[in-house]
Formats: C-alpha cells, sequence, structure tokens
C-alpha cells in the first residue's frame, strides 16, 4: 500500500481534508483487502463514503441513525471474519456506544477500527452536542482499546492502515477542517504508540496531536522571535503513550506544554501528566485546551481564537507561563 | 442436530432443571439468578439438544448462540454440561473465584461461550451482525439469541429489531422469554410494554407465540422454512418454572437457595 502515500495524494488529501481523505483511502484500501466492510450511521456522505457505497456495496453496511447497534452489528461481523471499520460523527461513534465499545472491544477484545468524524471544535456552528471534545478522555479509561488523533489528512491514512493490522481496537479521532494543512510533504514512518519529533529545540517542549500540531508549529515560529526553541512532538497517539520520547527528549526542561483540542481532563495532557509523575519527570507542566466548559457555540477559527488555541493563542500562552522563569 | 425425539428432550429438560439447582445451591456466591434461568429450561434444551449445529464447517464457521440476557446464565451453563461442551466438574465452581462460569457468561470459544453478556440489549444487536456477515459469506447457519421481556425495555433491542428485518435476516431466530416479571417486579408494574407480538409483527419480523413450555412447540417453530424475515418466537413461560414454591414467585429473582429449600427442590424434579 505504500505507493499510495506519494506527494500527489498527500497534496490531494490536504486540500480535502480528513473526513474525505478516510473516504478517497478507503476505495484503495477496500481494493487490497477484499475482507474489509465499513459500517455507518448515516453518514456515507459527511465521510466521503458515496463513491465506497456505490462501488463496493458487499463491503458496507449502514445501519441508520443507531451507533449502539452499529457496534453491535461490527462485532458480529468481526465474529464472521471480516475487518471493520465503524463511522459516524464522533459524539456519537464515542459516547453514544460508550458502554457497547467497553463490552464489545474492551471486554471481549473483538477488534474494530472506529473512524470518529469531526471531532475537537470543527462542528462549533452546530453547538456541543456535535463538537466533540470528551472522547478521549471517556475512552482512555477502556482497556484493549487504542486512541490516536491524526496530525494530518496523511496521518489520517496512515492511522486507519495502521489500525487494521493493529493487535487492538482503535479509535481514530479526525479533527481540522478543509483544507487540513500539512505536517508531512512526504510519506515518513508511522507507528502506533511512537511520538514524532518535528523540532528539536531547548528548555521547553510542546506536545500536541491532531489539528493542533500545526497550530503549535506556527505557535513556535512566533515564539522563535522572542528567541524560544520549543521541541515539539506530535503525540499522534494518546494511548499507549509514547512515554520514552518524553523521557528522552524533555526529562531536563523546565516547562512542558501539551495543546488539545479537547478538554484538559481525561486527553493528552491528563495522560502526559500521568507519564511524567510515573516517570519523575521536574519539568512543570502546563496543559492547554478547553478549561471543562462548554463554551458558548460559534465557528472553527472562532473558537480556536476564543479559547487560545490558535497560534497566536497558543504562544501567547506560553510566554505567559514561562515569562519571568526562562 | 443431536435429537428431536421429544421424550429424550423431556429428559434432557428435567436434567437441566436439576443443574440449575446444584449450580444455585454449590456456588461460591450465596445468590444466583434462578427464577429467569428456570423458565428458559425448555427453550435452552430444544436449541442445544436439537435445532441448533454447533459443528464447524471446513471454514470453521458454525451456528451461533447468544444469550442476550446473561443473567439467565444457569440455564446456559446447565445445558452446555447437559450436552457435553463444558465438564460436569466445572458446576460446582459456579460463582467462585477465578471460574469460568461466574455470574453472567464471560467470553470463553473453547467452552462454547462465544460472548460476554450481562448487560441487556447488546447481545441481540451482535446476533445481528453475525447473521449480517453470514449472509454475506453466503453461508446457511443459524444464529440463535435469547432475550427476556424486560430487556425489551431497552433501546438497542429495537434498534436492532428494525435492523434485523430491514437486512431480511431470516437466518436469525430469536426466543423472547415471557415470563412477565423483571428485576423488581411485574414487566406489567414496572415498564408495560403491552403487546410484544404487536411490536415485533410491526417491526416486520415472522412472529409466533408458543408455550415456553412444551418442546415440541417451540422445536416446530424453529425448524421452519426461511422467509426473508427475522423470527421471533414469543415464549410464554413460568417465572421459576418447575419448582412451585419458586413460580411466579419474583423473590427468587436473584436469591438464596438454603439446603433445606435446595432439597424440596430436587424433590419437586424427581
Amino acid at each position: 500500500m505504500e505507493e499510495i502515500f506519494n506527494k500527489k495524494n498527500i497534496k490531494t488529501w490536504s486540500i480535502i481534508g480528513s473526513r474525505a481523505t478516510f473516504g478517497l483511502f478507503s476505495l484503495d484500501l477496500v481494493k487490497k483487502e477484499k475482507d474489509i466492510i465499513i459500517v455507518t450511521a448515516d453518514v456515507s456522505t459527511s465521510a466521503g463514503l458515496d463513491k465506497f457505497r456505490k462501488n463496493f456495496p458487499n463491503n458496507f453496511v449502514d445501519v441508520g441513525i443507531s451507533e449502539q447497534n452499529m457496534i453491535g452489528v461490527a462485532t458480529g461481523l468481526t465474529r464472521m471474519n471480516y475487518r471493520v471499520i465503524t463511522t459516524t460523527f464522533s459524539p456519537f461513534q464515542t459516547l453514544r456506544c460508550c458502554e457497547q465499545i467497553k463490552v464489545n472491544m474492551g471486554y471481549m477484545k473483538d477488534k474494530i477500527t472506529m473512524v470518529g468524524l469531526a471531532s475537537g471544535l470543527i462542528l462549533g456552528p452546530l453547538g456541543f452536542t456535535h463538537c466533540s471534545i470528551e472522547d478521549i478522555g471517556v475512552l482512555r479509561s477502556i482497556p484493549n482499546l487504542s486512541i490516536i488523533s491524526p496530525a494530518d489528512s496523511l496521518e489520517t491514512a496512515k492511522s486507519i492502515l495502521a489500525s487494521l493490522n493493529y493487535k487492538d481496537s482503535v479509535y481514530i479521532r479526525l479533527t481540522g477542517g478543509t483544507p487540513n494543512p500539512s505536517i508531512y510533504e512526504n510519506d515518513y514512518k508511522f507507528e502506533i504508540g511512537k511520538g514524532i519529533i518535528i523540532n528539536r529545540g531547548n528548555k521547553i517542549a510542546i506536545i500536541a496531536n491532531g489539528a493542533m500540531v500545526y497550530n503549535c508549529i506556527k505557535a513556535s515560529e512566533i515564539l522563535k522571535k522572542n528567541n524560544i526553541n520549543p521541541t515539539i512532538i506530535n503525540m499522534h497517539t494518546v494511548k499507549p503513550l509514547d512515554e520514552h520520547i518524553i523521557i528522552k527528549e524533555s526529562k531536563n526542561f523546565d516547562f512542558i506544554f501539551t495543546v488539545e483540542e479537547h478538554n484538559i481532563i481525561g486527553g493528552l495532557g491528563s495522560a502526559v501528566s500521568e507519564a511524567m509523575t510515573k516517570n519523575n519527570i521536574k519539568a512543570k507542566l502546563v496543559r492547554l485546551g478547553i478549561y471543562d466548559n462548554y463554551p458558548k457555540a460559534g465557528s472553527y477559527n472562532h473558537l480556536k481564537k476564543k479559547l487560545n488555541l490558535d497560534a497566536e493563542g497558543i504562544s501567547k500562552s506560553i510566554l505567559n507561563k514561562i515569562k519571568n522563569v526562562i | 442436530m443431536i435429537s428431536k425425539d421429544h421424550s429424550k428432550l423431556e429428559n434432557s429438560v428435567k436434567n437441566i432443571r436439576k443443574k440449575i439447582l446444584q449450580m444455585a445451591y454449590h456456588g461460591g456466591s450465596s445468590s444466583a439468578h434462578i427464577g429467569g434461568a428456570l423458565s428458559l429450561a425448555e427453550i435452552v434444551t430444544v436449541i442445544f439438544g436439537s435445532v441448533a449445529n454447533f459443528e464447524k464447517d471446513n471454514k470453521n464457521f458454525r451456528d451461533s448462540f447468544i444469550l442476550s440476557k446473561g443473567h439467565a446464565c444457569l440455564a446456559y451453563y446447565a445445558s452446555l454440561i447437559e450436552y457435553g461442551f463444558i465438564d460436569e466438574s466445572e458446576m460446582k465452581k459456579f460463582e467462585s473465584d477465578e471460574s469460568i462460569l461466574m455470574g453472567h457468561p464471560i467470553k470463553n470459544l473453547e467452552k462454547f461461550i462465544d460472548f460476554s453478556t450481562g448487560s441487556l440489549g447488546i447481545g441481540l444487536s451482535i446476533g445481528v451482525g453475525l447473521c449480517i456477515g453470514m449472509k454475506k459469506r453466503k453461508l446457511n447457519n443459524n444464529v440463535y439469541v435469547i432475550i427476556g421481556d424486560g430487556e425489551c425495555n431497552e433501546g438497542i433491542i429495537w434498534e436492532a429489531a428494525m435492523c434485523a428485518s430491514h437486512f431480511k435476516l431470516d437466518n436469525l431466530k430469536v426466543i423472547l422469554d415471557l415470563n412477565s416479571y423483571q428485576q423488581t417486579g411485574s414487566t406489567n408494574n414496572i415498564m408495560n410494554t403491552n403487546d410484544l407480538s404487536k411490536k415485533w409483527e410491526s417491526f416486520n419480523w415472522d412472529v409466533q407465540s408458543v408455550d415456553g413450555h412444551s418442546t415440541k412447540e417451540i422445536y416446530e417453530n424453529l425448524i421452519y422454512k426461511r422467509n426473508d424475515k427475522p423470527k421471533m418466537l414469543i415464549a410464554k413461560t413460568t417465572k421459576g418454572k418447575g419448582i412451585s414454591f419458586i413460580e411466579n414467585d419474583n423473590q427468587w429473582h436473584h436469591s438464596i437457595l438454603t439446603k433445606q429449600k435446595y432439597e424440596e427442590a430436587l424433590k419437586e424434579l424427581a
């Protein structure tokens, strides 16, 4: 499949965003992996799967708007030796069917790849029934389930492929809009549970995932003007968390900042905090994200700005924290 | 497929009721779900002793069984033991530490416990997925699922009901144990499901009401010609069936079987 990760596709995927990339990539995937079935809950268009639905009806099951049943059906299909991907909007792919995820994927270890569409704040104009800032926190406590938040469209495609070949069930959390800026212009080595260094700096580290990785890169350009050169880690896998990269790259740093499009409770920041405690890392941890509330709804850009999760907000928060210290 | 000889089946029904009581009495935990297990004895006997085929084909596929009302696991374990899937020696370990037979079924493929159930409603939906997969693979296998009337309070039951008829899953055979009670009282008082036959018919299932204690009626309605509709047997049962002092007394939903009561009960089965 590696030939699919070419420059042309990477560029196209970036333009169309992560959701449509999922749909487009699935067309390539099903040609190689005949036993794949995608199960949706009436969201084929939103997932970019219309062509897939039309051309591969035997590999596609739409259960209508019934997410709990979607997980049950996916489990049954898994037992019939199919490799199953489920998908719907993130809140409904996770919290709506949380107990089915626990029992079927966690407890019984039935292996399913779940793709949560439009997580984080991208659906801001539709309100917080549709935004998803709790998904990682809730799912992280379920054993036998891994969680990936891809940084761009290429990483979305690579996550799906890696998840199908991974030992456990995986929740892939799609964030960002259209276009979805590229972090990676070329193919690169992606492995579930292994963070990736984007920039090696000193004194402070920024650990981010999903669409926040791009904003952190942009934030670091502002920081560099202030003579701050942060290490940036793309921690695409929240579970299992790559503790090793935190130890190796930031053990003696003054500050570690986590940046996530998620409640600061339960998500990446919490996971990093647990790893730091366990490994006796003395750096001061600052978690940037949504501070355990439901802000008034608005556009993605509006919400990122208001919540200090755009490049300016991130750099401002970092500078405020480190002034007089570094 | 073992037998459609009803005298043999009736004999197994009696053995299964006896095993339910033995496990409940000897089990490591003080109380067990007794009433809802006893109501299932004829149903599990027909499935395990007659209609289902658990022999694997050359691709490793076979019929499936799901006890969606997982708390009635004593009836499930009793039939697995009666038909030789699990060794009799496991019986005394029911609900004891680290046992394979706990108070709800725990997935154990070697022992023919395919699914961990107990969280109500989840099992039927998995059955729907199995049936879709069997159709896609062009297999002739069936999936047998037992649900409860109390379990029909759960929303996912109706999601699965809609889905099964939409996909014309006539390889799905569901037996609804209509014993008219749920945990804390009668279904009429706790959550009135009204006419369940009409409800399932309106979901476009092939519905048949049967006497849930007649192996003959259950058998005849599970062996049927496929007609593009999932099959629903509404099995009218008596909660606690077979033991006079347990029948229709809902304190036996989950209760302690003392030595005296155990001996009394065994006498009734003799």
